[in-house]
């Protein structure tokens, strides 16, 4: 239990620096939301001064980051200057697309590399390995933006698929069904390059893993028993291999994140990734602060989650770390 | 009478690199014979890289031979598809060198002794926890450790409790690759002892893989040696001590440490 505590513990310490970090970062940028008003001749200064001092931008730095910590605490996450709302329920809208997105392509890419990475190893060396090992390389080195262009011409070309948008137009009259049909052909492009961006590693990885492992005694001993050949690979090999591709699940959920906030904006999904780079563009400061960290909380829970999973998979953890 | 185990002209090629052509082929076993009556003691001795392993493996049938014939029992091994082979696989067990690769560190004693069982589907489980005990039982591992992860025993114990899951399915060969080989000299004499007494009590044959005439004499009835990929000298024990006829034999033999009587030290000649 004491692993789990100190891992948690390691969490809200790194998602308080990264706070701090983020707001200083984007509070230190030159300029800020409202110095465009300036080329306005309509607008006074001193209308502008007022403006900084409603949202406190005359004061310091540290009152500023205080205050902001103190809404944070009561769940709030500052006021936008471009939406003239809070913050939060901003935010919550898009992280709910974003999390559909990356959370379908995570169990999606993982369901696909376990089998495909299991099967490659179990040929090692031999040509339908090599076959898999080829294809992922080449995937491995397209950029994600080009594959996500690529997917994106061919639903242009062939109009199979929606360009763009969560859902059609007309989408609230739907029947449940058509509801569900519509947004997964909407999710299909984004998922795809999602999963085609993450799958080369993550396969990579578990064929690796696997190989290593598969030609340890005690597997040969479990041969020897008269194990059936599939369940040597699945329930024992993979196992076997399990740690390093937990951590690894926990590092692909921060990549899957950084390649969705990308995905989104060519294949304009309405997630985090559009939003952020608004606000990026226009200096709306808290919206920018917010959606690091709200991202930032999606990376440290897939994580936390990666701990968790590993504590519950092997045993020797337990006594490495509470020795009895 | 028959022997339990007979393997004649048994070759094994591996492709070298990554060449197909058959020239660039290696043999590990180049026309091995060999044969182990029930209940006797084979040491097959030879360098390290002659191919011991590999026959041990073919033996087992975790490698398919290139060709040649395994018979145990007078069964032919080849013919075997694959769910008879599952239900043969019991008759011949190995140990293996290293004790702490080959037990699942993940897994406590009792686990790893009742594995074989539950593969095998045998027993229901209270059996199964009985049958596991008195294994440990057998190769004297106290039972207080029944409960403790393969990682948290010793060395000695690890080879103890290979022993004992080698033992499970009630073999009637198991081939001992190396299984001494990585331990300390006090435990290897406890653990060879322990072979010994298995052996008379169970009547098990042992396939003892060595490099380490020594310990071939003190185990085995008969030894072989062999030596890139053949057998170049076997016999019964003492006459191959007593007159080494090959070169291999001889290099081999005289790598053993021994005393020198009236100067008491210690030379390795």
């Amino acid at each position: 239990m004491r692993y789990l505590l100190r891992r948690t513990l390691h969490a809200v310490f790194l998602l308080f620096g990264v706070s701090l970090l983020t707001f200083l970062f984007s509070a230190l940028t030159p300029g800020n939301y409202f110095d465009e008003m300036r080329l306005n001749p309509q607008i006074s200064p001193e209308s502008i001064a007022a403006l900084h001092t409603q949202y406190q931008l005359d004061r310091p730095l540290p009152v500023r980051y205080a205050h902001w910590l103190n809404a944070v605490a009561h769940g709030e996450l500052g006021f936008s200057f471009a939406y003239n709302s809070p913050v939060a329920p901003l935010l919550w809208v898009r992280a709910r697309n974003t999390l559909l997105l990356t959370v379908t392509a995570a169990l999606l890419a993982w369901l696909l590399a376990l089998p495909l990475g299991v099967w490659s190893a179990s040929r090692f060396g031999r040509v339908p390995d090599r076959v898999v090992s080829w294809t992922t390389a080449t995937l491995l080195v397209i950029p994600d933006l080009v594959l996500a262009l690529g997917l994106l011409i061919l639903a242009v070309r062939t109009g199979w698929f929606p360009t763009g948008g969560l859902v059609s137009v007309g989408y609230e009259e739907f029947s449940p069904l058509h509801k569900l049909g519509d947004l997964a052909l909407h999710m299909t492009l984004p998922v795809l390059a999602l999963v085609l961006a993450t799958l080369p590693m993550l396969v990579r990885h578990v064929r690796a893993s696997v190989a290593e492992v598969l030609d340890a005694p005690f597997l040969r001993a479990a041969l020897g028993h008269g194990i059936p050949h599939r369940k040597l690979l699945y329930g024992y090999a993979l196992r076997a291999a399990a740690n390093p591709l937990i951590s690894l699940f926990g590092f692909s959920v921060g990549t899957l994140l950084s390649g969705s906030l990308l995905v989104e904006v060519v294949m304009s999904w309405p997630g985090l990734g559009p939003l952020l780079l608004e606000s990026i563009l226009a200096r709306d400061l808290y919206v920018v602060i917010g959606g690091v960290l709200l991202s930032m909380i999606f990376l440290v829970a897939g994580n936390l989650f990666a701990d968790v999973l590993l504590y519950w998979a092997d045993p020797r953890i337990h006594t490495a770390v509470s020795p009895k | 009478m028959r022997p339990l185990l007979k393997v004649e002209n048994l070759v094994k090629h591996y492709a070298a690199g990554r060449s197909t052509r058959s020239k660039d082929r290696l043999a590990a076993l180049d026309g091995v014979s060999l044969s182990i009556p029930s209940g006797e003691t084979l040491a097959l001795v030879g360098e390290s890289g002659s191919g011991k392993s590999t026959l041990a493996l073919c033996i087992a049938c975790l490698e398919t031979p290139t060709s040649g014939s395994i018979s145990f029992e007078g069964i032919d091994v080849a013919t075997l598809d694959e769910n008879q082979q599952r239900l043969f696989r019991p008759q011949i067990q190995l140990v293996f060198q290293d004790p702490a690769s080959s037990l699942n560190p993940r897994w406590t004693a009792l686990e790893i002794v009742s594995e074989p069982f539950l593969v095998q589907r045998r027993f229901t489980k209270p059996d199964r926890t009985v049958r596991a005990l008195q294994l440990l039982d057998r190769v004297a591992i106290p039972r207080k450790l029944a409960g403790r992860r393969a990682d948290e025993l010793s060395g000695g114990q690890k080879q103890r409790l290979a022993i004992a899951r080698a033992l499970a399915l009630e073999p009637k060969l198991i081939i001992l690759d190396e299984a001494l080989s990585a331990l300390d000299c006090s435990v290897q004499a406890l653990i060879a002892n322990l072979l010994l007494e298995l052996q008379a009590s169970l009547g098990l044959a042992y396939l003892f893989i060595t490099h380490d005439f020594a310990m071939a004499a003190h185990l085995a009835d008969r030894i072989a040696v062999m030596d890139r990929g053949r057998i170049v000298e076997s016999g019964p024990t003492e006459n191959i001590l007593r007159s080494p006829n090959h070169e291999a034999t001889r290099a081999l033999l005289a790598a053993v440490p021994r005393f020198i009587e009236s100067p008491s030290v210690l030379v390795t000649a």
